[in-house]
């Protein structure tokens, strides 16, 4: 079934603005609903076209009015983020980020129009430790329920969203569980991360990555919303990347911090504003998270396109990451190492 | 059948030892007219290893879900067990043909020797005597990989959590596991107890086997209970620790360091036998009487294979 009215959240982030274009671009879609807090940048808005941006804030039972004036019949709330809008922006986030899910899922319980709704999560939810089973299936839950920060959200998020299936058997719900996203234009703390000439890690351990191209995100939540996909699927791409293996892909040199001064440096990072990791997303550097597409790919019925692998070194050249020492030196010195063993023959 | 197989150990052991000594001369025999173009060993050698270093700086290797790491594992982490492996231990291997060419499979050994080093020279005992030079995946303990470096470099090795999720994912794609169902009970018992299995957990290994259909390999290892007889256990340092024990050798901690050197006891590895698991129908994994019987059978099965071969061997380290 091809929705009529679309509302989508968080459209002034890379996600959402993009899904709401592509829906704008898509002739069988009557009307396209924006809703975001602040006005999406400019380039962003004039990719939107035809979507209407609505400035409204999610926590707000306002947004009951629109969805119920504008006869939404599928939500697709992708505001849900683990990046703080700055330093001080983690408390602004989590209120975001729960209130805004309790709002909007209370919103659309009371309109009878609502069909569908599907909800950016995150593998996050499972967690991480070093107790945890290499791959996580959808089946699973975490070792230790993550006690602050974006993943204690997005499990939270995830507890409201399955109260709603339940008020509401009628509604199609869609929860997609993604992996860190990568990719040339995507923004997010990973990306901000890579992009360091020195690469901060912690000393002794090397985690296991999974990414997901940006497009691939997109195309996922897209198929999510024209067709009747209900369930829970874990999204990400192919293959595994060793943190310490995708700092040397992108060129940069690691620098392994103690596993005591992590705190201090993140604090450094964080007051530099280069990069805001929270606590979870450090201990998401110690171990990693490796998620089971298999239910992607055969109930859902998508296949990402990139790997984790390619996804990773498209974000790399498409950034335009100059790596501190060039493949093409290393190669020549192998040449001249070799040549010069070949003359002592 | 498994009988006529075995190598008859006092005999043989001498024949063994010189199989073992010709064979390396075998691989890396010269031409014997070496030609002008001929590229000389170390040159080759040169090349792998500028190679290898390419690799590792541009991050061109592939990682498998779990973390296994080939490339490092074939050409850092094996080579310094080869002299463990052949010289100090002499390691010799019986049975190998039991372990398939291809496909999953459950290799199932006794543990014991304070540090795991029977893991490892299992592990490296497979890499280079099986002809197609298959990686065991060993499943750990969750200490191995809370600690710090050892649980990175653990999942590099290709090992994994011991947890049925994880041991299951590695059957059904066709990887051999293996697993030390006495887990710390084994690896840590007073050196009276030696050669004596003890209790083999809950029978998870066997479950995991029935659910994929994969065989159950019996493994037994002679050799490693005498590297570090552990005499006593201090309790309090292994809780201040964090160590599941604190062993106490002859001469450990006494001579620190030096301590840490195993006994050069001579070393047998036998596989067993497969036992099939694909043959008791849907849901036999839910059944646990026959996951205890299994379970015994296994258990037993090693057990007398340690048996046989203790009365076989003369002496520790001489064999």
């Amino acid at each position: 079934m091809t929705p009529k009215v679309v509302l989508v959240t968080g459209v002034s982030r890379f996600l959402g603005g993009h899904l709401a274009a592509r829906f704008a671009a898509n002739p069988e879609i009557e009307r396209v609903l924006g809703v975001d807090t602040e006005p999406p940048p400019r380039d962003l808005l004039r990719r939107m076209g035809r979507a209407e941006f609505v400035r409204a804030d999610i926590r707000n039972p306002l947004i009951a009015k629109v969805i119920s004036t504008a006869g939404v019949d599928t939500v697709v709330h992708a505001s849900v983020t683990a990046n703080p809008a700055g330093p001080t922006g983690r408390t602004a986030m989590k209120e975001m980020n729960v209130i805004g899910t309790m709002q909007l899922l209370a919103a659309c319980q009371k309109s009878p129009k609502v069909q569908k709704l599907v909800v950016k999560s995150t593998s996050a939810v499972y967690g991480t430790s070093s107790r945890d089973p290499a791959v996580f299936t959808e089946g699973m839950g975490p070792k230790d329920l993550p006690s602050s920060g974006y993943a204690k959200d997005a499990v939270e998020v995830e507890g409201y969203v399955r109260g709603f299936g339940r008020r509401r058997p009628d509604v199609n719900v869609t929860t997609l569980r993604f992996t860190n996203f990568i990719g040339p234009r995507i923004d997010t703390v990973l990306t901000r991360y890579f992009a360091l000439p020195v690469v901060p890690t912690v000393l002794g351990y090397d985690a296991r990555v999974q990414l997901l191209h940006s497009e691939d995100a997109l195309a996922v939540l897209e198929r999510a919303t024209l067709h009747d996909l209900p369930g829970v699927f874990n999204v990400g791409g192919d293959g595994v990347l060793l943190l310490s293996q995708a700092i040397r892909r992108a060129g940069r040199v690691n620098l392994p911090v103690p596993s005591f001064a992590v705190p201090t440096v993140g604090g450094f990072f964080r007051s530099a504003r280069l990069v805001d990791f929270s606590p979870d997303q450090m201990r998401f550097l110690n171990w990693g998270r490796v998620v089971d597409t298999s239910r992607l790919k055969s109930e859902f019925g998508f296949t990402p396109r990139w790997t984790t692998q390619q996804a990773f070194d498209d974000y790399v050249s498409g950034r335009g990451l100059r790596p501190l020492i060039d493949p093409e030196t290393v190669a020549a010195a192998e040449r001249t190492l070799l040549d010069t063993a070949a003359k002592l023959r | 059948m498994a009988g006529a197989r075995v190598i008859p150990i006092h005999g043989g052991a001498e024949q063994a030892r010189q199989r073992r000594a010709t064979r390396p001369q075998v691989e890396v025999v010269p031409p014997p007219e070496p030609a002008e173009t001929a590229v000389p060993d170390w040159e080759r050698r040169l090349a792998d290893v500028l190679a290898f270093a390419r690799r590792r700086i541009a991050g061109e290797y592939q990682v498998d879900e779990f973390g296994f790491d080939q490339d490092l594992t074939d050409n850092v982490l094996m080579p310094p067990l080869k002299p463990l492996y052949e010289k100090w231990f002499r390691v010799e291997t019986i049975g190998i043909h039991n372990i398939p060419s291809s496909g999953g499979a459950l290799i199932v050994a006794n543990h014991s020797g304070t540090l795991p080093l029977d893991a490892l020279m299992t592990s490296y005992g497979i890499h280079s005597e099986h002809p197609n030079e298959r990686h065991m995946r060993m499943l750990g303990a969750d200490l191995v990989f809370r600690t710090p470096m050892l649980g990175a470099l653990a999942r590099k090795s290709g090992q994994t959590l011991a947890c049925s999720p994880d041991a299951e994912r590695l059957l059904s794609s066709g990887e051999l596991v293996g697993v030390w169902p006495e887990g710390f009970k084994g690896i840590g018992k007073p050196f009276k107890d030696r050669y004596k299995l003890q209790r083999f957990g809950r029978g998870g290994f066997v479950s995991a086997a029935l659910k994929t259909g994969v065989p159950i390999i019996p493994c037994s290892i002679v050799g490693a209970e005498e590297i570090y007889p552990m005499l006593g256990d201090i309790k309090a340092l292994a809780r201040l620790f964090g160590f599941p024990y604190f062993p106490v050798t002859p001469f450990f901690p006494l001579l620190g360091p030096l301590g840490a050197i195993p006994l050069p006891s001579k070393w047998y590895i036998e596989f067993g036998e497969p036992i099939r698991t694909d043959a008791f129908g849907d849901n036999a994994a839910d059944d646990p009487m026959l996951v205890f019987n299994l379970t015994d059978q296994v258990r037993e099965t090693i057990q007398q294979t340690l048996y046989r071969l203790l009365t076989q061997r003369r002496n520790v380290f001489l064999g």
